[in-house]
Order: C-alpha cells, then structure tokens, then sequence
C-alpha cells in the first residue's frame, strides 16, 4: 500500500529523537532530518499514493502535486535553517515542538483528503501553542493561551464545515469548492482564522512577539503559509478572498506604522503579505495562483530573514523596543546587513526575490483588467517599503545611537541568516528555478526595463517620504488597539454587567420570595436533614429485598 | 559598552548624513528623469504618464502615514493597557 515514506512522519520521527538525543547527536538530528524529509518530498510522486480506511471513509494521508511540492519544499528548508538558527540556543523541548508544528505543516501540505488536513491542522495549532508557550515568560503564557483559544475556535469552525460539506456530498476530497451554502462558509472562515484574516488577525501580533527568538523564527514560517494552501487548494478564485486580502494588506501596513515592538512590526507585516496572497487567490486565475504560490515560498525566507535578524537583536541585548534600540549596526554588521537584505526583499525591490514573486501578482492583476485593485497594490508595495523596507532597519540598526554594544550573530545564528540572504538574492536574480516548481506554466520576465524603472521610482520616493516624514513617526510607548479589545476587555465588561444584573436581580427575588423559601427549607428538613426520612439507617434485610425485587423486576422486562 | 571613548562612527557623522542627503536627491532625481530614456509602460493609462510611480508612491506614504495618525489617537494606549 505505502510505496513512499510518509515526509511528516519523518519530519515527527525527527521531533521525537531530538527530546531523545543530547549532545552532538541531538545537533545531527536537528541538522539532518529536515534534509531527509527534503529528499522525501521529492520522492512523492503526483496523486495519491497512500490510501487508509477510516470507519467507511477512504482517508489519503499523502497526495503528491506540483503545488503540494513546493510548499513541502519550503517548509523543510525553513525547518533546516530555523533549526541551524536555533539548535545552540533554544531548549530541548522548544526545538522538538517546533519540528512537531513543521512536521504538522507537511502533512497538512500532503493531505488528501478533509480529515487528514483537520487531523494535521490541530496537531499545527496545539505544537504551535507549546513553542508560545516556551518564551518562558508570563506575558506569552498569557499570549499563548489567547492563541490556543483562537486556534481551538477555528479548528471547531473548521470541522461543523467538514461535517457538513461530508454529509452533502459524500465525499472527504480535498477539492476546489466555492463559499455558497453554511458548510462551505464554515471551511473557508476555519481557514481564514488561521491565515489572521479580519476581524481576528490579533492572535498573530498577539503571540508571535512573545515566543523566544529562536521560536518567532518558526512561528512566522507555517500556520498563515498552509493556510494559503489551503485557500489554493478548496477555494481558488472565490471572490470574497479579495476584498479580505486587500483589507490584510492595509491592515498590516497601518498598524505597523503605528507600533512600538520591532518584532509585532514583523508580525504586522506577516499579514499584510499574507494579504497579498489571499488576493491574489480570490483572482483565481493560474498566473494569480502561480503569483501566490510563489509569494508564499519567497515570503517564508525573507520573512524568516527578518525574524532571524531581529532574534539575534533581542537574543543579545534583551531588548525589542524601537524606543530602546538603534544605532546596533556599529557592532552587529551582519545583523544589519542581512535585516536589510530581508526588508528589502520584502519590499519587492529589484534583484530581491519579493520582486520576482509579487510581479506575478500585479502582472494576474493586470492582465484581469482590475484597475482599482492595481493601484492600491502599487500603493501597498509603497506601503510595504514604508513599514518593514525602512521602518524595522532604521529603528533596530541606525535611527539614534542607544548606547548599546552588542556582540554580533553567534556562528549558528549567522549562518543560518547568510543563508536565507543569499537565497533572498539568488531568487531576485535567477526566479526561474522557483518558476520551474510553480504548479502551472510560468512565461514571464518580471525584468523589463519600464517595469523595474517603475517599481524603482515606487520605492526610492516611499524612502524619501519616510525620511521627511520621520517625526510624524517617532515612535511612542504605546499599543495599538485591535479587534482583540472585544474579548480581553469587551466580553469581560459584558460579562461583569451581566453578573451584577443577575446579583441585582436576585435579591430583589428573595427579598419577595422569602415566606415560600422558609416553607421550602422546613420541608427539605424534615425530608433530608440529620434526622429526616431520607437520612435514617435502613436495615440490611429491607435493602436486599428491593434488591431482588428491582432485579427481578429488570429480568422480566428483559425477556418481555 | 561604554560610548565615553569611542570616536564617532564614519556613518553618523554630519557631513557623511550631509553627503548622503546629496547622493539620495540625485539618485531620485536620476530614477525620474530615465523616463526620457525608457518608457514606462502604461497599462491603464497614468501609470505611463512621466513621474507617476514617484509621485503615486510619495503620495501614498504620505496618505498612509497621515492615516496610521489619525487611527493612532482613537486607538493608541498605554503599553500596560492590559495589564500584561
């Protein structure tokens, strides 16, 4: 039945060896299984290759496809640079977990049918919980408990939209459908919940800033990515998915420019690009899935990048302020050189790999004749410029001098991001080899000279308005209010109204119906209390009889 | 991690920011006038029109900043405004 080697299963086998490994054996596990789990990745071969029977369904725990592939293909080699980022400093158990929720993300990646990818996508939400978690502080408790809550919602949602959509059709494939009745709404809404669409985009800018630096690193990388996946998968080209994506996409740009925490900047930024993606699949068409698809793999490296970057910032100096932090590129170099590739990159400059990706986008756009979205996603990639491409890099490294002389990257970390950095560029400068893995044809130069002058003149003047900008935009010790108001706050106010309504209420009641309750509690006396009917001792023979007796009476029955 | 000693950084020197400000203008400038040389492709018409992704983007960010402040006072709160 099993002609290849299940990759998650490999990628879990792996989770559990480092929990069960030290030393120098554990840093190979760490290093190696995502390179194996690479290679089996590219053992499975198109269809479905693996069939399970599960109580009269037919369950397809893998099914190849060029699509399936490439994000497989991502997630395990963010899985092998986040390990060699992380594998000196995180602990044992954040390591494994995190190896759990990568595995969890490659079976979501290879699942066939409906079950499967429920059965992965909470095994996702409950080892991305854990690596929350694992930042050790009361903060991220708290955080990751709001998280596992949000998650457990989405994942409920999810499964009332697999129940239903089973019963109506009969069947469990993974297959293109459209939002049109309550199951298929219900799919799509447990699946935007984890791709932080709006109104509950909170849980990741909530979560992801309090995992430690190694963990952020792995949180940026899977839950929204298999999210888009999972859009391509069941709900290419439906409609809604734009106007969503376009308001994550001003969402993330605007509440970035408002904070204060240069990893919640990042987090922002997660879903405003994931905003981009989730447009793009309401367009539907195979230029808009390739554009998608593509955005995804790129956007997991620069978006780790970043990470990275700002781990090794707050690893070395504690510190993950704006307010706190500027001038380190005095003594982080590489720090500083590799955050800026990674913005960058973000921002879609030429000869970085977001150019090459998100050019996909514009040109699905373009060629579908959607004007008004055009231009307010060439107002976006300004945006994008603005708020990751500049603002992180000019905060955490230049802006003021804090005083502070941090070491640069550990070996590991450094590696890990020189890595990322170079695949960043040598994705901006040869996109062919990812254009060669995107699940449809690509004939396309994102290269023409009008083009790049374009996005150049785009970019160059979003710098100039930052520059002038700059004190509109000091930043402040603040927070910004979110959708999450309503549970944190709102629900409790609710709540503690609704508790002193009924407190209230209550004793208006007893004050009117106190002569019955005294009548009531005499009764209850007599009948219950020390020396009530009910509170005797009853002789052993009594209690035998109406044993037989029931007994008897239950035998007949039984035969009647 | 003393800042007492140390001379200052080429980097931030006020005639390396000067000479920066320079270079940035005339790259600005320099990135609008190519348009002479190569055509930007209009797709829907004022995206071919000259200047326009500079002064779209500038404007943009302006647009997106002003916005992001005025949301600002409405939303912004203290950071220990949950206590946590």
């Amino acid at each position: 039945m099993t002609e290849v080697l299940p990759p998650a299963l490999i990628l879990f086998v792996g989770a559990a060896l480092i929990g069960l490994t030290r030393g120098h054996l554990r840093s190979a596990v760490v290093l190696l299984t995502p390179l194996i789990t690479l290679w089996a990745v590219w053992q499975v071969p198109d269809g479905v290759v693996m069939t399970v029977d599960f109580f009269g369904h037919q369950l397809k725990p893998v099914e190849g496809g060029a699509l399936r592939r490439l994000f497989a293909t991502i997630f395990s080699i963010m899985t092998f640079a986040g390990g060699l980022y992380a594998f000196r400093q995180a602990r044992t158990v954040e390591l494994a977990m995190s190896y759990a929720y990568a595995a969890s993300a490659i079976g979501v990646a290879f699942a066939g049918d409906l079950i499967t990818l429920f059965v992965f996508w909470e095994a996702m939400a409950i080892f991305s919980t854990i690596v929350v978690w694992c930042g050790g502080t009361p903060m991220a408790g708290r955080a990751g408990i709001r998280y596992a809550i949000m998650h457990g919602l989405g994942g409920v949602i999810l499964m009332v939209g697999i129940v239903g959509v089973t019963v109506q059709t009969g069947s469990i494939d993974v297959q293109a459908m459209r939002a049109v009745d309550f199951a298929t709404w219900m799919i799509l809404i447990g699946i935007l919940i984890n791709a932080a669409a709006p109104p509950i985009s909170a849980w990741l800018t909530d979560a992801y800033p309090e995992a430690t630096p190694t963990g952020a690193v792995f949180l940026s990388a899977f839950t929204t990515k298999t999210a888009v996946l999972a859009l391509i998968l069941l709900f290419p080209g439906e409609p809604v998915l734009i106007g969503v994506g376009l308001y994550m996409i001003f969402y993330g740009i605007i509440y970035a420019l408002l904070e204060n925490d240069a990893r919640r900047i990042l987090a922002y930024s997660i879903v405003n690009q994931v905003g981009f993606m989730v447009c793009a699949i309401g367009i539907g068409t195979q230029l808009a899935i390739n554009g998608a698809a593509a955005h995804a793999f790129a956007h997991i490296i620069y978006k780790g990048l970043l990470f990275m970057s700002a781990g090794v910032v707050l690893h070395r100096t504690g510190m993950r302020k704006c307010t706190d932090l500027g001038g380190l590129f005095r003594t982080m170099p590489l720090t500083c050189i590799c955050g800026i590739i990674g913005a960058l990159s973000i921002s879609s400059f030429p000869l970085t790999s977001g150019f090459t990706t998100k050019a996909l986008i514009s040109e699905a756009v373009m060629v579908e004749g959607l004007t008004v979205i055009y231009f307010l996603l060439a107002a976006a990639s300004a945006g994008v410029f603005l708020h990751a491409g500049i603002k992180f890099p000019w905060f955490v490294f230049f802006q003021k001098d804090s005083g502070l002389r941090p070491k640069d990257a550990p070996w590991n970390m450094a590696i890990a991001m020189v890595l990322f950095a170079v695949i960043c560029i040598a994705l901006g400068v040869f996109p062919q080899p990812l254009y060669a893995l995107l699940p449809y044809p690509v004939d396309y130069d994102a290269y023409t000279p009008g083009k790049v002058l374009f996005y150049l003149q785009l970019l160059l003047f979003s710098g100039l308005a930052f520059f002038l900008l700059l004190p509109a935009m000091k930043r402040t010790l603040t927070i910004t209010l979110d959708a999450d108001w309503l549970w944190r706050i709102g629900l409790n106010r609710l709540a503690n109204s609704l508790f002193a309504i009924k407190d209230t209420g209550t004793v208006m009641l007893l004050q009117r119906a106190q002569p019955q309750l005294d009548m009531l509690q005499v009764w209850v006396e007599r009948h219950w209390g020390a020396r009530g009917i009910f509170a005797r001792s009853w002789p052993i023979g009594i209690t035998a009889i109406w044993i037989s007796v029931l007994l008897s009476a239950y035998v007949l029955l039984y035969y009647l | 991690m003393s800042v007492e000693q140390e001379t200052e950084h080429w980097l931030v020197r006020p005639q390396t920011i000067r000479w920066l400000w320079i270079a940035g203008s005339v790259v600005l400038a320099l990135t609008v006038a190519l348009q002479f040389v190569i055509k930007v492709k209009g797709y829907f018409g004022v995206d071919g029109w000259f200047g326009f992704g500079a002064v779209f983007g500038f404007l943009c960010c302006v647009a997106m900043v002003l916005v992001a402040k005025g949301l600002g006072r409405f939303l912004k709160r203290k950071e220990n405004f949950y206590n946590d």
